[in-house]
């Protein structure tokens, strides 16, 4: 079973995540703000990251960062889902080495056939 | 010594000055670049130092003790004060090619015959003496040389002074007059003087250093000694009026460096180069002050060492002679025939080139007869009238020397002479800074210092060598005693000079400043004065801006040129000018320019007057009125003006610019920040959007979740909808209030209650959260007038914040209202983390905790503090924020109260 990390500090967007991913047969965890997912991110090493950017403590794009640039970490499937629409933050995200780009608000049924896609490849 | 052999050394002497003035002179015909120019300058001005400075200072120094000093004193001031002057001096003589004192003052006042005349003959008057003098040095230290007793009458021919000044004259006159341009320089005699100057250093350096070291140990013992004697002279001011001497002295000789005929020809007619006078300026001082050094020392030695009987001012030459140091003695004595002789020479030759340009010139010219004569007549007559004015000059020397010079000695001649000339000072400072002089007043100022000057110098010296009976002295002129010559009207604090220089300066100055006044220009003295005062801005177009439409035959004034320059020179001249210009000559009539042009350098050879009146007969002048003139001369005012507007139009344009680009700015940055705001607010409603999709979209394909789960979700989509709607309030809220379109509803309100109000409507949140809230409830009811609704909204906002920032279970909330002066205080402190200082004005922006993202994020919409802020400001108060001990952070509004 594909691990899947879901990172979002807004409590209904994670919860609704968190419901969708496990109701297509995926193993979840969750994260509330950057720390916590870091924590999860360097214990478990999931095999995708649901990955909100906006966060108090650490943002989306530090993680995301730290996940490339890590050795045993870097094959980790990056999925930004944001409300920054900028074209420069969708840039960015990619550069970073984000495998996808998903602007907020999203369609429950595009995102769930975006991971499943994304994990099928790397399988 | 033999008199054979002295007189056969100062032939070889003069052979020598023959011998670098010729060699000099072959170098620049070949073309030679002549090196160290500005050497020779610089050097070429110790022409003022004299016989008179070279015996006469140490004679001086014997009587007067220190007094020497002020003559040296004043050029150095001069040099050091007033180089702006001199150079002012140069440039205008250098574009009107101006070749004497005489001519500078007469071009400036309007190229005019008299003025000429007047300051010719007032130098000749003046400074004839001061040559004689020089003569009279060279014979005396011949005699003393010699052995000769100076009284030994000798007939008329066998007079040596004679037999020098003829030398002299031969010298001048193949090296002088070589060129009729007398605006020409002498490269060859300057040389020579240059030469000299190094010669009388060298000589008085050495008996100073003979007397201090080998008849003395030096400085020390030398002073020591005379003070042991109870020579004290030597070491203090002396004499009655100590102070008006000095000032006088230091006063009449800083003036005569520029107006002494023989400074006027070094300085500025031999001037090649404008800024060899930036090394001049302290090496001429300089030289002063090393020929000085030893002044003291010999004139203390002499006084001990030498019998009274010896003449103070022969001191120099008579401690080597008495001490049989002849070689020493011969140097010496050359030294004095080079200070001597250079003074004649240069004096000789300025005197001459204005005793020909503005004395005999004139008469020639003017005489009918001479017209239409041909070249090489014209110019030998320019020639033959120089070459007579040298002879002139020193005849009229000679004779002062062998009839009258006896009684006086050195010194006083030469400080006479310098107060004569010191009688052009105020026209020629006047004439170069102030444009509204006039001819009459420059003519009547110097006719009146001088008339002064001779009734206060020559009259008592007069009376002095018996001339003239001592009754005008000791009565005064038909007895009247207040204008007794030493004493005018009863002035008897000051010594001759100083009383002389007075009353001289006194008269000349009223004069010159009281008809300046009250007499009015001629167009020409006008346009002069305008050329002369404005030289800087003038420059070199000064055929340009003439006014002087003259008509001419080019053929005529080609001729005139080459009757005074030769035909070859005048052409090329002529062509090259022409071709500057963009000047057609084929036509038969010349260019106003070309006649200008022409004049100018007549001016050279001539004199400008005398240049004047000779293209006034070639060239018909058409009547030009004063108003053109003043027009022209306004011109350069106005356009002075112009400037200084079009200087202000244009720095105001920049400004208008700057404004520009600043309000343009601003829109960028307003544009900026409103594409800012529209961002941010569509990111704030994107995750409440994105909350009820997701969870509509989860409760639309999940038929069958369990109940309780299908609860959360329902009540997560009402919650956020809630959030989505209140943060759509408060932009359309925050939008109205800083568009302007938000109307205030003023009424009276009970603050006290209205934050009760508001704080009963948050006690759920409070008490959910464990935070306690406490008002500090004032004594007295105040009554504010305000917008109800809106204040309510800020303290709602400030209260719910608190609530949001204090820590769980133990947070305090303190609330107060008071009055303070003419306004109303509110604040809402919490104890939670505070805020650090940088962020004191931020937090007050709109949706500042949006783009801040390391904060610890509370739920909110991010524009509470802004529309606060916002209200705040509507009602003409103030809201900030400061941080509390031990933590926390207070928020203050104000309202006006009255």
């Amino acid at each position: 079973m594909k691990k899947i990390l879901v990172v979002d500090d807004d409590p209904y967007i994670l919860m609704s995540l968190e419901f969708l991913m496990k109701k297509n047969g995926f193993d979840v965890m969750i994260a509330r703000n950057g720390t916590e997912a870091l924590d999860i991110i360097n214990n478990q090493s999931p095999d995708l990251i649901l990955l909100d950017i906006m966060m108090p403590d650490v943002d989306g794009y530090a993680i995301c960062k730290h996940v490339k640039s890590t050795k045993h970490l870097k094959d980790i499937v990056v999925v930004f889902v944001s409300a920054k629409t900028k074209d420069t933050d969708v840039q960015k995200g990619y550069k970073l080495g984000a495998s996808l780009y998903i602007s907020k608000p999203f369609s429950t049924r595009d995102i769930v056939k975006q991971v499943k896609e994304l994990l099928a490849v790397g399988a | 010594m033999s008199k054979i052999f002295i007189a056969g050394i100062s032939l070889s002497y003069l052979a020598l000055l023959f011998g670098i003035a010729y060699l000099v002179e072959r170098q620049k015909r070949k073309g030679n670049q002549i090196k160290g120019t500005s050497w020779i300058y610089a050097l070429s001005l110790a022409v003022y130092c004299t016989g008179w400075t070279y015996y006469g200072s140490v004679g001086r120094a014997v009587t007067s003790g220190l007094e020497f000093l002020t003559i040296y004193l004043g050029p150095s001031i001069m040099c050091a004060l007033f180089v702006p002057v001199l150079q002012k001096i140069l440039r205008i003589c250098k574009t009107q090619r101006i070749n004497s004192i005489a001519d500078f003052i007469s071009t400036r006042y309007g190229k005019d015959f008299s003025l000429g005349v007047v300051v010719t003959l007032c130098c000749i008057v003046g400074i004839i003496p001061y040559i004689a003098l020089q003569l009279k040095a060279i014979s005396t230290s011949f005699h003393v040389i010699t052995g000769m007793e100076a009284s030994v009458a000798v007939s008329f021919f066998r007079d040596d002074a004679l037999f020098i000044a003829t030398i002299i004259a031969i010298f001048i006159i193949v090296f002088g007059t070589r060129s009729v341009d007398a605006s020409e320089r002498h490269e060859g005699l300057i040389a020579a003087i240059a030469f000299e100057s190094i010669i009388k250093l060298v000589a008085f350096i050495a008996v100073g250093v003979f007397v201090t070291w080998f008849l003395y140990d030096g400085f020390a013992s030398l002073s020591n000694e005379a003070r042991t004697k109870g020579l004290y002279q030597f070491f203090t001011l002396n004499g009655s009026h100590v102070f008006s001497n000095w000032a006088t002295m230091i006063l009449v000789s800083m003036l005569s460096i520029v107006m002494l005929p023989r400074q006027f020809q070094v300085s500025v007619v031999e001037n090649t180069d404008e800024r060899h006078l930036q090394r001049a300026v302290w090496m001429f001082p300089l030289y002063l002050f090393v020929i000085n050094i030893f002044v003291l020392p010999i004139a203390m030695a002499g006084t001990m060492l030498l019998s009274s009987s010896v003449q103070p001012d022969t001191y120099v030459l008579s401690l080597p002679i008495f001490y049989h140091k002849d070689a020493l003695g011969i140097l010496v004595y050359i030294g004095g025939l080079s200070a001597a002789s250079s003074m004649i020479i240069v004096e000789t030759i300025a005197l001459a080139t204005m005793v020909s340009n503005h004395l005999f010139l004139p008469m020639v010219l003017s005489a009918s007869t001479f017209g239409g004569k041909n070249e090489k007549f014209t110019q030998r007559w320019v020639l033959y009238s120089r070459r007579l004015g040298i002879l002139f000059i020193l005849l009229l020397a000679y004779l002062y020397d062998h009839y009258l010079t006896s009684s006086a000695s050195l010194v006083s001649i030469g400080l006479i002479s310098m107060a004569a000339v010191a009688q052009f000072t105020p026209a020629v400072l006047g004439g170069i800074y102030w444009k509204h002089a006039t001819k009459v007043a420059a003519l009547s100022s110097i006719v009146a210092g001088f008339s002064v000057w001779f009734y206060t110098l020559i009259v008592p010296s007069a009376v002095h060598a018996g001339i003239m009976s001592d009754a005008i002295m000791k009565f005064g002129p038909w007895g009247i005693s207040w204008l007794k010559p030493q004493a005018l009207f009863g002035l008897t604090e000051f010594d001759l000079l100083a009383h002389s220089f007075f009353w001289s300066m006194i008269v000349n100055i009223g004069c010159y400043v009281s008809i300046s006044m009250f007499s009015r220009a001629s167009a020409q003295e006008l346009y002069q004065g305008d050329l002369f005062v404005n030289i800087y801005r003038v420059g070199g177009v000064a055929e340009e801006r003439s006014v002087w439409k003259r008509k001419a035959q080019f053929a005529d004034v080609k001729n005139l040129l080459a009757n005074f320059i030769g035909k070859e020179r005048s052409v090329k001249l002529l062509q090259s000018y022409a071709q500057r210009h963009k000047i057609d000559t084929s036509q038969a009539e010349a260019d106003p320019r070309i006649i200008t042009f022409s004049e100018r350098i007549l001016s050279g050879v001539i004199g400008s007057a005398s240049a004047r009146f000779m293209v006034s007969n070639v060239a018909k002048e058409e009547d030009i009125r004063l108003t053109e003139v003043l027009s022209i001369v306004r011109e350069s005012q106005q356009v002075l003006e112009l400037n200084k507007e079009l200087k202000k139009k244009s720095a105001e344009l920049s400004k208008a610019t700057h404004l520009l680009t600043h309000a343009n700015e601003q829109l960028k940055q307003m544009d900026v920040l409103k594409d800012e705001f529209l961002y941010t607010v569509t990111h704030e409603l994107r995750t409440p959007l994105t909350s009820i999709r997701a969870m509509a979209e989860i409760l639309f394909d999940t038929p069958d979740m369990d109940e309780d789960q299908r609860q959360v979700y329902l009540e997560g989509i009402v919650k956020e909808v809630e959030r989505l709607s209140y943060l759509i309030t408060q932009v359309l809220n925050l939008e109205r209030y800083e568009s302007g379109r938000q109307k205030l509803h003023f009424s009276s309100v009970d603050i006290s209650f209205l934050v009760k109000e508001v704080i009963q409507s948050l006690k759920p949140l409070a008490s959910e959260k464990g935070v306690a809230i406490e008002y500090i409830t004032p004594s007295t009811m105040i009554l504010v007038q305000c917008d109800s609704d809106m204040i309510r909204q800020v303290v709602y906002n400030l209260v719910s914040n608190a609530i949001k920032f204090s820590p769980d279970t133990t947070g305090l909330i303190q609330i107060a209202s008071r009055i303070e002066y003419d306004e109303l205080q509110v604040w809402v402190a919490d104890n939670g983390r505070g805020i650090p200082d940088e962020l004191h004005q931020l937090i007050f922006d709109k949706f500042f905790q949006a783009r801040n993202q390391t904060l610890q994020k509370p739920t909110g919409s991010g524009l509470g503090l802004a529309i606060c802020k916002k209200i705040v400001e509507l009602h003409q108060g103030a809201i900030h924020v400061e941080n509390v001990l031990p933590q926390g952070a207070k928020f203050v509004f104000t309202l006006p109260y009255s």
